[in-house]
């Protein structure tokens, strides 16, 4: 490092940002990666002499709303600290250059930089003829994605539509959008942080955590990392209680509504959603869905669009019965049916055994005794 | 004449009421989980653990539903004819596929007399390989579902996989749905007993609690048995055998 610099907390400094605020925040990422508290030294001391990394954030079948989510800290000292210790250099959204420029940015990260900058891709990746569907500078996402991610020290797939195509991959998917892990088969140090829009706080840890110890957190069998990813949302959620003691929200604005119960029979995810939430929260920790009252819809799932939904119900719908049926109606029917079924078989036998009784047919054999020697 | 078989053997009549009682106890509990339907609405916060109870009970008599399935698995290795694991496959012996078709047009009231058995008929043997998939679908789902809530456990290093393949919304209909469908079986099961019951005259009904049916003297082995009965060359000493009434 120049020693010339004025280093990280001079760029801070410049900024408003004291020591307090900047170790503030080394304390948040030490929390948010589930570390000791002693660890706050030991980021704060990482992000002081890193070196400052090259990013480009691309952007594809997007809605921008893991950029917003990124932006949107209350507080602009998680921004302000990323952007210090990175270098952005693309970003579609955000960046000053527009069209033939802004393109030359990404080539220039690209060729200079090879193998040394953090690639951050949003959005799905189209594959059906031939990726047409998403261009940009009139080459495909696809071709794009291929080209930077592979170039890339460490992908970072952000959202659900980048992680397994998300919405633009919801059925029918007629695109053919797949996620980065499908689009950049065999990719290394790819890691996914899926949500809709994920979590800028895991985001963030996540930069902090490759820049602190030069490896990428622990993930689980889909990529995601642990720390954001291990645990269900119903272990860690505030109304938890509620649903132990049988406490349930049974229609929106009721009294359990109004007194902070369970959502689970209003459709909730927590259940099945592996997610931080609870704890981290969003928006600068101000709340959280569940915290405002309504259920989780497992936007942190895989393909949550088709097998979250309906997100209204517990169980989702039986297809194949016309209309989409309820588990429980279709249930209900094959009990009702078999019942029906054998009910008729009976009255039946019962009409057979008094036209036909089994003794006329015993052609075999002695009539049945019934004296009990044997 | 009739005479006294032993045909369900002590472990088998064990594992049937034990799977009776956790199968019912499994639907009310898990059909409360999935939809709970029991309003309890006290305003004090303290003093109601109903979900966290139906849950308990859930997960220990699930438990006792796979000890009573291994148990009738080691019995169906080790118990005699009846009791074997052959009976779920009839369709593999001629014997078995030509009782079953016999079975079949009994059913279908194409036939008077029910196929006579010691046993029970192949046509009930498949429907009892069915059952058994059922079973073990809905335990290796179970499991799956209680690893989901705990990532590290050795459920969820036994069972992860299937989330790779289906997601849990999936799991969970399943879970649920097969309760609709062994529901369905245990009517058909309680309703063509009684029929055959009635009808054979064997003791079908009692047999499930004492073990022992009455069959007739002449009937032969059925498609089940790989060898003669010992008692089948002397019918009429077979008292010594044949534990009195």
């Amino acid at each position: 490092m120049d020693p010339s610099s004025p280093g990280l907390e001079g760029h801070l400094a410049q900024r408003g940002i004291t020591r307090r605020q900047f170790l503030r925040f080394c304390g948040l990422m030490a929390a948010t990666l589930a570390l000791p508290a002693r660890y706050t030294t030991r980021i704060a001391e990482a992000l002081s002499t890193a070196p400052r990394i090259p990013l480009v954030w691309l952007e594809f079948q997007d809605c921008a709303g893991n950029t917003e989510s990124f932006l949107r800290a209350t507080d602009p000292t998680v921004v302000d600290i990323v952007l210090e210790v990175l270098s952005v250099n693309y970003h579609e959204t955000i960046m000053a250059p527009a069209g033939q420029m802004a393109e030359k940015s990404l080539q220039d990260t690209v060729e200079q930089f090879p193998g040394q900058y953090i690639a951050i891709v949003e959005g799905a990746i189209p594959t059906k003829d031939g990726g047409v569907y998403c261009t940009i500078g009139g080459r495909t996402a696809i071709e794009i994605v291929r080209e930077v991610c592979r170039n890339a020290l460490v992908t970072i797939a952000v959202g659900a539509c980048a992680w397994d195509g998300g919405w633009p991959a919801a059925s029918p998917n007629p695109t053919g959008a797949v996620g980065v892990k499908d689009a950049v088969p065999g990719l290394k140090n790819l890691i996914n942080m899926p949500g809709c829009p994920m979590n800028v706080a895991n985001l963030t840890a996540v930069i902090v955590h490759y820049l602190t110890f030069g490896e990428l957190p622990a993930t689980d069998s889909m990529g995601r990392p642990l720390f954001a990813y291990g645990h269900i949302i119903h272990n860690y959620c505030p109304r938890r209680g509620h649903f132990d003691a049988g406490r349930f929200v049974e229609e929106w604005g009721d009294e359990g509504h109004r007194l902070g119960w369970c959502l689970y029979k209003m459709g909730c995810k927590g259940p099945q959603t592996y997610s931080n939430c609870p704890s981290v929260q969003w928006n600068e920790g101000t709340n959280w869905p569940v915290g405002a009252g309504h259920g989780c819809i497992g936007c942190f799932a895989p393909r949550f669009w088709d097998t979250m939904s309906p997100f209204y119900e517990r169980l989702p719908n039986v297809e194949g019965f016309g209309v989409e049926a309820s588990a429980n109606r279709v249930g209900l029917g094959i009990v009702g049916g078999v019942t029906a079924a054998f009910a008729a078989h009976g009255v039946v036998s019962a009409f057979r055994a008094r036209r036909h009784p089994l003794a006329a047919h015993e052609e075999e054999g002695p009539p049945v005794q019934t004296d009990g020697g044997d | 004449m009739r005479r006294r078989i032993y045909v369900w053997e002590v472990p088998v009549r064990l594992t049937h009421w034990v799977n009776v009682a956790s199968i019912v106890i499994l639907s009310f509990t898990g059909y409360y989980i999935s939809n709970p339907y029991i309003a309890i609405s006290p305003r004090e916060p303290y003093g109601a653990y109903f979900m966290g109870l139906m849950r308990y009970i859930h997960l220990v008599v699930a438990f006792v539903f796979v000890a009573s399935l291994m148990l009738r698995t080691y019995w169906a290795f080790v118990g005699n004819e009846w009791a074997s694991w052959r009976g779920l496959f009839p369709f593999l012996t001629a014997e078995g596929r030509r009782n079953m078709v016999e079975a079949i047009r009994y059913y279908l009231f194409l036939r008077r007399r029910p196929p006579e058995v010691a046993g029970h008929n192949a046509l009930a043997g498949m429907t009892y390989m069915i059952i058994v998939t059922l079973y073990f679908i809905q335990v290796f789902t179970g499991f799956a579902l209680y690893g989901w809530l705990h990532p590290v456990s050795i459920w969820r290093a036994l069972t992860g996989w299937v989330f790779l393949l289906v997601s849990v919304q999936t799991v969970r209909l399943v879970h649920h749905l097969i309760m609709y469908l062994l529901i369905a079986f245990a009517i058909h099961h309680v309703y063509s007993a009684w029929l055959v019951d009635m009808e054979e005259g064997n003791g079908l009904m009692s047999s499930i609690f004492s073990g022992f049916k009455f069959i007739s003297l002449e009937q032969k082995p059925d498609w089940i048995e790989q060898k003669p009965r010992v008692k089948e060359a002397a019918p009429t000493s077979a008292g010594a055998e044949e534990s009195p009434a």
